[in-house]
């Protein structure tokens, strides 16, 4: 017996009449109405919130890490940490910093190096993106609760050459933003025992470097400065820092005598020498946010 | 006070209520304007035919919003290096200037607070408390003027009865703003960042265009077709953040209830017309009302009202000259 099917009881014990129903609090269009606007506004919210949440599956996708801005924090503080303003970019003399794009996800806005493209050449001399980072996602001094990977905390502040007889010749730089490694031996020049002659990277390359004897201030492209080299050496000659990169010898599988480029403790992974090899692609690569290994 | 919280339940969602009590003068002011019907029609028609349309508010608006958004373009263009960086963060002439949603989103995604950035964000803060709060919506986010433009697309669509506009609950945008908040504390990234079409579009004029213009394209298509003002009305927390500073800010739009005739012409151009509700008959209880923090001070309805009954003021400025 359910309630809502009273038992019809005759004659004398009528039921008490009933409370007259109280007046719906709004009427049954009204209600409809607002339940429809309740399921429209649950849809747009669980749509936007599904939408954002997309921002996950770059991060989740293996491809290469990108190289940071000198002093960036370690990857997950620095994506959280920076605010996507771009003032890193406005401070570059050499533009080597750019911002990604939305197929980053949460990365929509925030700098990295192309180096291959445009090296961060060190020609503003004391790291002026990490003086223009308003957060602290770029810094000369991480907070020491973040901690230091393995591998990533330089030895000694690195030497600039540009400056190194000034009475300050170093960067104020703790960490490596990645480490230079020949990737390809067999494409390079110095290894097959060549010399290079003309535009590092051709007539149409944009990427500028600062070069000592031409401006001390001003950078100026590096299709502007060609080479006449007896053994190509630019990835050692062109490294704006000392003792970061050297030329060894090494015996050939010809058993000729032949010289390598050898990556030393000191690189930062600034990615000078990826830019500046004419080996193509590059020889010489940096592996973005890797650490030193001995 | 009581206006005060009203006001600001209204901007989290709830819906403007009818007031319980009408100050005498209210009452007074309301029996003289409808004792006399007739001359109450024609002051009416007398104002309307004297209005002359005006888009004073609206070009100085515009005159603002895209002078400041050109000078971030040339100071990076021109490197004059007068206010460098994006609307999430510049410099003014060396000056920290931080977005308060952006900042927010960085120091709960982030749970790291260096001073420059505490600097920044308590600047622009007390910035606009003196401009107005969600004034940054109208008067500086290049969003708002490409939804205002298209907007007028979407009306011309729904006057032919091609669309129909779909509302959505207001509380929506507050439901919104505490999802962001959350998701930045758990996923320690700044979610809302990647689909801010406040930021895409600031970086996109100085940096350069990029895919995210893309989805900014998406986002006018869904208003254009299916709901008014969607993003600024429903979703956007960088609005609710800034209409919070608004609750104590002195600038603001008021309503003076006695040269009203009730007709709703505000109502219409508003991107926010429930804060606009006091304009509706029997809706004032005082004779001077703000219209509270979830204005976005645009001065649109200032401009349409043909009887200035809705005025800029800065409150206690009057009272002090």
């Amino acid at each position: 017996m359910t309630e809502s099917t009273p038992p019809k009881v005759p004659g004398e014990q009528a039921a008490p009449p009933k409370p007259a129903p109280k007046k719906p609090a709004m009427s049954l269009e009204k209600a409809q109405k607002a339940r429809r606007k309740f399921l429209q506004s649950l849809g747009l919210t669980v749509g936007v919130v599904g939408i954002s949440l997309l921002g996950y599956a770059p991060l989740a996708d293996a491809r290469s890490a990108r190289l940071r801005p000198p002093g960036a924090l370690d990857e997950a503080d620095f994506l959280s940490s920076c605010i996507k303003c771009g003032q890193c970019v406005q401070v570059c003399p050499v533009q080597a910093i750019k911002l990604a794009d939305i197929t980053d996800g949460f990365g929509i806005g925030v700098p990295y190096i192309a180096a291959r493209e445009q090296a961060c050449d060190f020609s503003c001399d004391a790291v002026q993106c990490i003086l223009a980072c308003p957060t602290g996602a770029l810094t000369y001094k991480k907070p020491e609760f973040m901690g230091v990977r393995d591998g990533v905390q330089l030895a000694a502040a690195p030497i600039l050459k540009a400056k190194e007889k000034d009475a300050e010749p170093t960067l104020n730089l703790k960490e490596r933003i990645g480490v230079a490694r020949l990737a390809r031996p067999e494409a390079c020049l110095a290894v097959q025992g060549k010399g290079f002659k003309g535009q590092a990277r051709g007539a149409t390359f944009k990427g500028q470097l600062r070069y000592m004897e031409v401006d001390r201030w001003k950078p100026i492209p590096v299709a502007d400065h060609p080479y006449e080299l007896e053994l190509c050496d630019l990835c050692v000659r062109e490294c704006p820092l000392k003792g970061a990169i050297e030329l060894r010898p090494i015996k050939a599988a010809d058993g000729s005598e032949r010289m390598t480029p050898v990556v030393l403790e000191p690189c930062v992974g600034c990615g000078v020498c990826e830019m500046v090899c004419p080996a193509e692609p590059a020889a010489i690569v940096i592996d973005a946010q890797a650490p030193w290994k001995a | 006070m009581s206006r005060f919280i009203d006001q600001i339940k209204v901007m989290l969602g709830a819906a403007p209520q009818k007031p319980e009590k009408v100050s005498e003068k209210v009452q007074q002011i309301m029996f003289l304007k409808y004792e006399d019907k007739d001359r109450y029609i024609k002051e009416k028609l007398h104002a309307r035919a004297h209005h002359e349309t005006s888009h004073k508010w609206r070009n100085r608006r515009w005159a603002v919003l895209l002078v400041t958004n050109l000078l971030f373009v040339f100071s990076f263009w021109l490197d004059i290096q007068l206010l460098e960086g994006a609307l999430t963060a510049s410099r003014f002439a060396g000056f920290h200037l931080i977005d308060l949603n952006s900042a927010l989103q960085v120091m709960l995604a982030h749970k790291h607070i260096i001073v420059n950035l505490f600097i920044g964000t308590f600047t622009v803060f007390l910035l606009w408390v003196l401009l107005g709060g969600r004034s940054f919506c109208s008067w500086v986010c290049p969003y708002h003027l490409l939804a205002e433009l298209t907007e007028k697309l979407h009306l011309k669509l729904v006057e032919k009865k091609w669309v129909t506009d779909h509302e959505f609950h207001r509380g929506t945008r507050t439901v919104f703003w505490l999802l962001f908040s959350l998701m930045a504390v758990l996923t320690g990234y700044t979610v809302f960042e990647t689909l801010s079409p406040t930021g895409i579009l600031s970086r996109a004029l100085i940096y350069g265009p990029g895919l995210a213009l893309g989805w900014v394209f998406l986002l006018l298509l869904f208003e254009v077709f299916w709901s008014r003002r969607a993003w600024c009305r429903y979703i956007c927390p960088i609005g609710l953040t800034y209409g919070a500073v608004g609750t104590v800010s002195p600038l603001q739009i008021t309503y003076h209830v006695e040269h009203c005739f009730h007709e709703g012409d505000c109502r219409k151009v508003c991107l926010v017309p429930h804060v606009l509700d006091v304009t509706i008959k029997g809706r004032a209880d005082e004779e001077q009302i703000g219209l509270g923090p979830d204005c976005t001070r645009c001065g649109l309805c200032v401009d349409t009202c043909p009887t200035g009954a809705l005025r800029f003021e800065v409150k206690g400025l009057s009272k002090l000259l």
